[in-house]
């Protein structure tokens, strides 16, 4: 099998003369107003095409789009169960190889995708994740990460942020809400040794749609860990979904990167960050932090980029000298 | 023509799925079932079956791969037992909802705890309404004939629903016998390669999974409930095809001396084998006593049962599981059910037996048999009766 390096060097890039114009996750659905998730899904769609077959987690994204005899997919798409899509999606792709060996259904290029939320991907599935990573399966999944049950009502999931109020999470006078830290699901999907991973924000939409590009070019499996803003958990108007997006990388708490062939590749430097309390202050599921708890935050945060700049120096020491 | 040979059933149902041509095989490895998936691995590496194997990390994910594979148009098989089976217990429901003509064998074991890997029907009577269609094998021969039956009957067209084929975990699955192997050419010419209605295929999209808001929620289930009931005719039909082509014929409920039986023990699986011996020493004493055995459990044979049992006036059911707090166990409460449905008096004892991997002999079948009728003679109510308990 060649190399993920090898596999993206001549991809199909998308640029703003050639976005594409097809829509294969139709206008219509029943996302709320202002959903970031739900444009990062339909970046994802035009970025893949037609040749698309989807897979979805159960979760707002399958809820929205699929209430019979309604439905957004203008792709073939199998929704089955919450903890599963990586598992069904292993399954779709092994069918169709065998199909295509045996000469019974012809080769056009499908690429198998599968979605799922935050709960879907770090804790309910992670298991079905992690093992068709291990296995090698030819598809790309893709984490839509808001940061919370949002399709239950807004409970706590293991990529909730510090200090995040949710319902399970609530701030309260012995409570600064969520107590733990944001697990790490794209270091966790580069553990695996896959070809490709990256992490990707709607508020760089192209940036995104290239990073879907080049997984899907990649035989073998690839993540893509996409941040996508939810003003209705976050509490934070409809309009702010992209400047929330935009922020969570400027702040240098969600960094763009890609780790191609193990290779960590800085995609977005952020040179002069800007204070974790600007993000925060924008959405009111943070509004009872306290300056010494934002402190705590800035700290966490400035540690976890200088861990990653560590990354990118240990595995692509070229690019890293590049960049300063 | 057939070859006769000497294979243990786990060999023999591998086998049978090798006959079939699947195209997947996702499998997770659960004691009693672990023959079939290995020698099925086996046949892939070495070149025999041109199939994908998917070594899953769970029996979760076996059966979520299972649909996504048939999903997409393949032939699926997947094999599993016990706590593998009730992990999976999620995903049958979405299977068969799919109509996703998935075949499974299992290697019927008792439930945890305490933990044991012998056998028993606990784990396929917890999975009884999941609304796969589901049979018994006795032996080593219907192991392979009927797992082949399950492709036939799951991917007809008038069908499209997943296909449980059940055998006692170690008393068939380990044990060696023989078999009839037949010809890959014969198999070929009966079972052709499974087409598709719909499938995930980009030239032609549909979404599968959708939302079931409460208004087409009901309409959608009666449409399963009347799928797996219109299947029944069709088993049938498969099983007479496969019976010309093989010579080899299956009922959905087969009876053993019951002409003029004036008790009948009703059983499913390995069992029934014992059963049958001891009806025939039973017999020789003089005592009028037959066996009926359920092969088909869903759909349930109501006319066939009915018909097979109407002579005798006492029946000693055999239920190898165990209900909780009810007034009799999974197959007593159908057979007691559907007897009264159709204002059918007679006297219904129901024993617990072969627990764990616990051995029934043709003794206690007597002891059975004698129990219930001092029980019917006495006015006496005899159910959920543990036999062979150490006090």
């Amino acid at each position: 099998m060649i190399s993920a390096a090898e596999a993206i060097k001549n991809y199909e890039k998308i640029t703003p003369k050639n976005i594409p114009l097809a829509e294969p996750f139709s206008r219509g659905h029943r996302a709320c107003q202002g959903c970031g998730e739900v444009l990062a899904l339909r970046l994802v769609a035009k970025a893949v095409g037609q040749n698309l077959i989807a897979v979805s987690a159960t979760g707002c994204m399958e809820i929205i789009s699929s209430p019979y005899p309604q439905t957004a997919w203008n792709v073939p798409w199998i929704h089955v169960a919450f903890e599963n899509a990586a598992a069904v999606a292993s399954g779709v792709e092994a069918g169709r190889k065998a199909l295509i060996r045996k000469g019974r259904i012809a080769d056009a290029g499908a690429k198998i995708v599968a979605f799922a939320g935050d709960g879907g991907t770090a804790d309910i599935g992670m298991q079905a994740l992690s093992g068709a990573l291990e296995r090698g399966h030819d598809f790309t999944y893709v984490c839509l990460d808001n940061e919370a049950y949002m399709n239950t009502g807004i409970q706590r999931s293991s990529s909730t942020p510090f200090g995040a109020s949710t319902t399970t999470s609530p701030s309260g006078s012995k409570s600064k809400g969520q107590m733990t830290w944001k697990k790490n699901m794209p270091m966790i999907a580069a553990a695996h040794n896959v070809p490709y991973v990256a992490t990707a924000s709607p508020a760089w939409h192209l940036d995104l749609m290239n990073k879907i590009r080049k997984a899907i070019a990649t035989p073998g499996p690839a993540y893509v860990h996409i941040y996508s803003p939810c003003p209705t958990g976050w509490r934070c108007g409809p309009e702010t979904s992209i400047e929330t997006a935009r922020l969570v990388v400027q702040t240098r708490i969600f960094p763009l990167y890609e780790v191609i062939d193990g290779k960590f590749v800085l995609t977005r430097d952020i040179k002069n960050p800007k204070p974790v309390e600007e993000y925060l202050k924008m959405q009111r599921r943070f509004r009872h932090l306290k300056p010494e708890d934002i402190e705590v935050i800035q700290k966490r945060v400035d540690a976890d980029w200088e861990r990653l700049l560590g990354f990118v120096k240990a595995t692509n020491p070229e690019a890293a000298e590049k960049a300063e | 023509m057939a070859r006769r040979v000497g294979l243990e059933v786990s060999l023999a149902c591998a086998e049978a799925v090798k006959l079939a041509n699947a195209d997947v095989v996702a499998a997770y490895p659960i004691t009693p079932q672990t023959h079939i998936v290995e020698h099925l691995a086996e046949l892939v590496a070495d070149g025999h079956l041109d199939a994908e194997f998917i070594p899953v990390e769970s029996e979760h994910s076996a059966m979520s791969a299972c649909i996504g594979s048939s999903a997409a148009g393949a032939r699926t098989f997947t094999s599993s037992a016990s706590q593998g089976l009730a992990l999976m217990h999620e995903m049958l429901y979405i299977a068969s909802s799919m109509r996703l003509p998935i075949v499974m064998a299992v290697a019927n074991r008792s439930l945890s705890g305490p933990i044991s890997i012998w056998n028993d029907h606990s784990d396929v009577m917890g999975e009884r309404d999941t609304g796969w269609i589901q049979y018994f094998c006795e032996n080593g021969q219907e192991v392979l004939d009927l797992t082949l039956t399950a492709f036939k009957i799951a991917e007809d067209p008038r069908v499209l629903l997943p296909v449980m084929v059940n055998m006692d975990g170690f008393i068939l699955t380990h044990v060696i016998e023989p078999i009839l192997m037949p010809e890959q050419a014969e198999v070929d010419a009966w079972l052709p390669p499974y087409v598709p209605q719909l499938c995930l295929d980009p030239a032609k999209p549909i979404s599968m999974g959708m939302v079931g808001v409460p208004e087409v929620y009901t309409e959608a289930k009666r449409a399963q409930v009347q799928a797996i009931n219109d299947s029944y005719p069709i088993i049938l039909e498969h099983w007479a095809s496969f019976a010309k082509q093989f010579g080899r014929s299956y009922q959905p409920v087969e009876s053993y001396r019951t002409e003029d039986a004036e008790a009948v023990f009703v059983s499913m699986g390995s069992l029934s084998e014992t059963i049958m011996s001891a009806v025939d020493e039973m017999r020789a004493a003089g005592q009028k006593v037959g066996v009926v055995r359920i092969r088909l459990w869903r759909p349930f044979p109501v006319a066939e049962f009915t018909k097979a049992v109407a002579k005798a006036e006492t029946l000693v059911v055999i239920d190898r599981n165990l209900t909780f707090g009810a007034p009799a166990g999974p197959v007593a409460t159908e057979v007691r059910a559907l007897l009264f449905s159709q204002g059918i008096q007679k006297y219904v004892a129901n024993f617990e037996a072969g627990l764990g991997g616990r051995d029934v002999t043709r003794d206690q079948f007597k002891e059975m048999l004698a129990k219930a009728q001092k029980a019917k003679a006495a006015g006496q109510d005899m159910t959920c009766e543990m036999v062979g308990v150490k006090e």
